[in-house]
């Protein structure tokens, strides 16, 4: 099917389907009960998910194929959503042409710093990304916020305002939209005890997701997807042999830098505001652990890995005290103020204690992320009978 | 599926079919909504805590939500009351009753900031989209405020500011659904300057150290005017970028520009680190056109000054509130605050808990929790007993008037928390401006936004 | 001209900060080829060191004065740090006064300990991992590490002040007619960074284990070779790494008011500092702290924030990028090392 291996379609028809039922999939818990803290089925989250995994979709096609590791990601992820809000102020709040802006300038920025920190590979590399993204932050964030020349509105984030431009702005379309569909409809279904959200916003973002899905597994299956995994086995054999390997690394930073404004430009389309700390370093690590976490190189790892940490991001933030003692409630006192003290440091206030100790845990026992681990348990469940099957790459 | 183009929501209803076991969704109209977001259904009302619990300001934050959890305590008739026992609105005491809003049970809900405007956009968005919040309040900083309070907007619930200090919130950033208690940079200036002029004379030169962003410029530009207004000069403005941590570079040459006052429009981490950097140069010691040199801190926060040590002894700066105040509403409050807790509270602590109360007060007053009930009962209230004198939120920009503390650093502190004396209580009438005024123009309130 | 002097100075001052935690992470680097990003971490630890000495000594007995109200009007309780009760007022208040260097006795086993049991019990089994994989759980350590120190110490700035003698100004340039004074502190910890910089470099230089260690960071597998245990000496090296990050931040402890997020603050900006150095290079790493530590002083001078706007907020990545982009591998850096 489109062109791609059994394991391929294989793959891509569980992202589908993973993406369509995700509604349901995401509220397991009826949204009464104690445990509907866990759910993550509701609309902004399931944007996060999508448009963070195109993110980290993108950074896998540079870091996972070539292995050159960019510190730098998140500022075309910034760019992206700066372009998309500008369009949404001078034109109208249609995402088309904000997302196809997002998309060109991240490209056109990437190559510009691509072409520059290219000239040097391993941590020289990093670092040199690191440098342009966090002066871009920098920028972003008080240069070109000053009153005579507002390009980023700075701290605030640069939003629309009533008395923008906006050239073709239809009457009563006051949020973005596409053709007239707006982002943030939500259908609800209630299911007995169960509420499902159905949000255009997501299904739009999926849709891109799955479409930049399968691309990207186009670009892991061709002859440039090939070469990029030479660059990252052994560059300089590459190079004796008669290959300038430049313009192949160029092209896979450039492409993941419209993947990453793309997301960016997504962002904005679903929360019209952008952010300079979008584009901070801690930003542009959190792909890189993103994607390291999923399964660097892997075709489902990045969008497993995105969200891993959305997930948690959101999820364990959110229990206070007073909700772990509701879990805890039906235990003796004591036990139950036992438990709620132990777990308040790890929940929270404490959630990236608990994120940081989960980062350890799995890159100490899953070196290849967390697709790793659910080769093993796929491998595992298979039995002897698979062992085989066992020298097949991960993917 | 039925879908209305202007409502923000579309309703798809079912039941489960007793017996058969099959569930088959039932398609009923948006009749079933009471026409705002997130109308409260059974017995309990949901607010979303929206406060730093990581990054710079996490102790504000946690400070904000123990002040959140004493109100949600006092309003569903718990504890010893706190400040519902001394809050009256204009023409008899307040609507609060102690048996939780409109006679629902209050339950909240909390989420972190993390002092960035995404995440705390995308935690506010969870609380009005997974728990049904009604309304989002806190944060620690103007940035985060004005990004939430855009998001309540459109959402349509009601947005009750925590911190927030800079000009735009009410300015030109400012929204019909949004409120700040806490006041800001040109009521700073205001109260400060005839103080700074009384203690220091008219004859000085001041030199500014600005943090480089929003804040920082609207707070600069607004002690700038109110110093200049009383006959002072600036010598320099010097930006500094917000991830400064060694601020000497910045203070070295202070010495040698003229100026015999150093004014730090700086917050938080900011300020501790500009502050300590100051005072390690010695300015403070110095004499410069035969007067001493001087530092002036506009905005204070006990929390962070406790950061500068002694460093902050005898230097000037404003507060919004601070729990040595003598009124019975602040009494009761740090009263009932420190006998939970064992310390006092914060001025974010108290900002929190009077937005939570006044929220209250207008849902009773309006009868309903549609934001647009509860805008039209907020706006031009008057109201007292909340530990800043008799207050009023003005209806033309949802800004608290109210009287501005002048304090500064304490000789000889009897205790870690007693690091402020209040020096002054500006009148309320000394800090008030026309909505027009040219630091707050641009941008307007726009209509209550009640949602779907 | 005084104002060219005074940034210069100011330069080597924050300069010899940066200098001190380029230094440690070289020396990981070199020797042991990992990429730790809980550098940082390791930095605010030993600054919390100090503050965690400082209230040892200030751990107080405490008696109920019926004279005076607490703030809710109940009677005040009043502290007395045990080390007054023992060694009378006085040579107590002296003892909490100078806590700051004597921490630097306190913090060197300390960061020593927890150097050698990082290297052990972590990142020994991630040497034939990649690199990305070290980012990731050296990352993952540095923010458990940030939330501990959280947990227990809250997360606004704590004052640890400088002893009273080596606080104040020191004017530098009375003699010779400039308006040139400096704080002591700032001072003695420039003087400090020299003597902890000079110390590793004699140590690596002139006795028998540094020159193990040298041969080591050039050639391991033949050092292995020769019999001798060189894991054990860079599992060594890793403590003195991590007690030269430590040091580096007792001693800042009085410059800024420690917080818990320091590690983060000063990760970035270290790693910029030892990729400009030049990978495997520790001369290189302490030229590049000095060099962008006087270049981030320059830039924030009126008169470069005036010509270019904006300066002082990008100076450190643009040099940065200028450099490598004109040198391949920083000022100083060997061919070969983290360029895979």
């Amino acid at each position: 099917m489109l062109n791609l291996n059994q394991r391929d379609t294989g793959t891509f028809l569980f992202v589908i389907i993973i993406a369509v039922l995700a509604p349901f999939i995401m509220n397991p818990f009826p949204t009464d009960s104690a445990m509907a803290q866990f759910n993550a089925g509701y609309p902004d989250l399931m944007q996060r998910f999508v448009i963070f995994g195109i993110f980290a979709i993108g950074f896998n096609i540079l870091f996972g194929l070539t292995g050159y590791l960019s510190f730098g990601h998140a500022a075309f992820l910034g760019v992206g959503s700066y372009a998309a809000v500008w369009m949404f102020k001078l034109l109208s709040y249609n995402i088309v042409p904000a997302l196809f802006l997002s998309v060109i300038i991240a490209g056109i920025f990437s190559l510009f710093i691509g072409f520059l920190c290219l000239r040097r590979s391993g941590i020289y590399f990093s670092i040199l990304t690191l440098a342009f993204a966090q002066m871009s932050f920098a920028i972003a964030y008080s240069v070109l916020s000053n009153p005579k020349f507002n390009l980023t509105n700075g701290e605030t984030g640069l939003q629309v305002y009533a008395d923008d431009i906006q050239l073709f702005q239809v009457e009563n379309l006051t949020t973005p939209h596409l053709f007239g569909w707006t982002m943030n409809t939500t259908y609800e279904l209630t299911l007995s005890a169960w509420d499902f959200q159905f949000n255009v916003g997501y299904y739009v973002s999926a849709c891109v997701m799955l479409f930049m899905f399968y691309i990207s597994i186009r670009i892991f299956r061709s002859p440039f997807g090939l070469m990029l995994r030479a660059v990252k086995t052994n560059q300089t054999r590459l190079n004796y042999t008669g290959v300038n390997t430049r313009p192949h690394t160029l092209a896979a930073f450039v492409i993941s830098g419209m993947y990453a404004g793309l997301a960016g430009g997504l962002l904005a389309s679903m929360d019209p505001l952008a952010g300079a700390e979008r584009m901070q370093w801690t930003a542009s690590g959190e792909v890189v652990l993103m994607t390291i976490l999923g399964g660097a190189g892997t075709l489902l790892g990045p969008l497993l890995g995105a969200g891993f940490i959305k997930y948690f991001e959101n999820i364990l933030s959110k229990i206070n005290d007073n909700v772990l003692h509701a879990w805890f409630q039906y235990l003796p006192e004591w036990l139950e103020n036992s438990l709620v003290w132990v777990l308040h440091w790890f929940t929270g206030k404490g959630w990236h204690l608990t994120l940081g100790l989960l980062f350890m845990i799995i890159v100490i026992f899953l070196p290849g992320g967390l697709m790793d681990g659910a080769n093993r348990i796929r491998e595992a469940l298979r039995g002897r009978k698979a062992k085989k099957n066992l020298q097949t790459p991960v993917e | 599926m039925t879908l209305k183009n202007t409502t923000r929501r579309g309703v798809l209803k079912g039941g489960a079919l007793a017996g058969a076991g099959l569930a088959l969704p039932q398609i009923l109209t948006a009749g079933s909504h009471s026409g705002y977001t997130n109308a409260p259904q059974g017995a309990n009302v949901t607010l979303g805590f929206n406060v730093p619990q990581s990054g710079p300001y996490a102790d504000e934050g946690a400070d904000e939500l123990r002040a959140y959890e004493l109100a949600v305590e006092h309003l569903n008739g718990g504890g010893d009351g706190g400040m519902m026992n001394t809050f009256k609105v204009s023409g008899g005491s307040s609507m609060l009753k102690g048996n939780g809003i409109l006679g629902k049970k209050v339950a909240y809900v909390t989420g972190d900031t993390q002092t960035k405007s995404d995440a705390a956009r995308a935690s506010a968005k969870s609380m009005i989209e997974k728990d049904g919040a009604i309304m989002i309040t806190g944060g620690s900083s103007s940035g985060v405020a004005i990004a939430v309070q855009g998001l309540c907007q459109e959402a349509g619930v009601i947005f009750m500011a925590g911190l927030t200090h800079s000009n735009d919130t009410t300015g030109k950033d400012k929204k019909a659904n949004g409120f700040r208690h806490f006041f800001n940079g040109y009521m700073s200036g205001a109260a400060l300057a005839p103080v700074l002029e009384k203690m220091y004379g008219a004859d000085r030169t001041a030199y500014h150290l600005t943090a480089d962003y929003t804040w920082g410029w609207t707070q600069q530009e607004s002690i700038q005017a109110a110093t200049e207004a009383k006959g002072w000069k600036t010598a320099n403005n010097v930006l500094t970028p917000l991830a400064t941590t060694d601020f000497s570079s910045y203070v070295a040459p202070v010495l040698n520009s003229g100026a015999d006052i150093l004014v730090l429009n700086h917050y938080g981490g900011n300020m501790i680190n500009s502050l300590t950097s100051a005072v390690q140069f010695g300015l403070r010691d110095k004499q410069v056109n035969g007067k001493n040199f001087e530092i002036v801190v506009p905005l204070y926060s006990r929390l962070m000054a406790r950061g500068a040590g002694e460093n902050v002894k005898g230097i000037f700066g404003s507060t919004n509130w601070h729990w040595s105040l003598q009124d019975e509403g602040s009494k009761a409050f740090v009263k009932s605050f420190g006998t939970k807790y064992g310390f006092p509270p914060s001025q974010a602590a108290h900002t929190v808990y009077c937005q939570t109360m006044l929220y209250a007060n207008a849902c009773e007053t309006a009868g309903t929790f549609n934001p647009c009930g509860v805008v039209e009962a907020m706006e031009g209230l008057e109201f007292d007993g909340l530990g800043n004198g008799p207050t009023t939120y003005r209806a033309a920009d949802h800004q608290c008037f109210k009287d501005v503390l002048v304090v500064k650093g304490k000789e000889n502190p009897t205790s870690e928390f007693d690091v402020l004396e209040v020096v002054e209580v500006t009148p309320r009438a000394q800090v008030e401006y026309a909505p027009d005024h040219p630091m707050f123009a641009g941008g307007s309130l726009g209509a209550c936004n009640p949602g779907a | 001209m005084d104002a060219l002097l005074l940034q210069i100075l100011n330069g080597l001052d924050k300069g010899s900060a940066y200098a001190l935690i380029a230094l440690g992470l070289t020396l990981i680097f070199g020797t042991l080829g990992v990429v730790n990003f809980a550098h940082g971490a390791l930095f605010m630890i030993g600054a919390f060191c100090s503050v965690t000495l400082n209230k040892i000594l200030n751990l107080s007995s405490t008696t109920i004065d019926e004279t005076q109200k607490d703030f809710l009007g109940n009677p005040l309780k009043v502290k007395t740090p045990y080390v007054e009760s023992w060694f009378g007022e006085v040579a107590g208040q002296s003892i909490i006064e100078w806590s700051v260097p004597l921490a630097i006795i306190f913090a060197i086993p300390i960061m020593l300990a927890i150097g050698v049991i990082m290297e052990r019990g972590l990142i020994k089994h991630f040497y034939k991992r990649p690199h990305a994989d070290q980012i990731l759980v050296t990352f993952g350590l540095a923010i458990v590490l940030q939330e501990v120190v959280k947990a227990f110490f809250g997360a606004n700035p704590i004052q640890t002040p400088a002893p009273d003698a080596l606080s104040g100004v020191l004017d530098l340039g009375g003699a010779i007619g400039l308006q040139l004074s400096y704080p002591v502190w700032r001072i003695t910890y420039f003087f400090f960074s020299v003597i902890v910089i000079g110390g590793v470099f004699a140590f690596l230089q002139f006795t028998t284990f540094g020159m193990v260690v040298r041969a080591g960071m050039q050639d391991r597998e033949t050092v292995g070779l020769l019999g001798i245990n060189i894991d054990r000496r860079f599992t060594i090296m890793f403590g003195v790494a991590a007690a030269v990050a430590g040091l580096a931040g007792v001693m800042y402890t009085p410059i800024n008011p420690p917080n818990y997020h320091w590690g983060m603050d000063f990760l970035v900006l270290s790693f910029v500092v030892v990729v400009v150095g030049g990978m495997g290079s520790l001369p290189g790493a302490v030229l590049a702290g000095f060099l962008l530590g006087i270049l981030e002083s320059f830039a924030s001078t009126t008169w470069a924030t005036t010509t270019i706007p904006g300066i002082n907020q990008i100076i450190i990545y643009l040099v940065a990028i200028i450099i490598l982009l004109v040198r391949p591998r920083g000022l100083m850096g060997r061919e070969g090392v983290m360029e895979e």
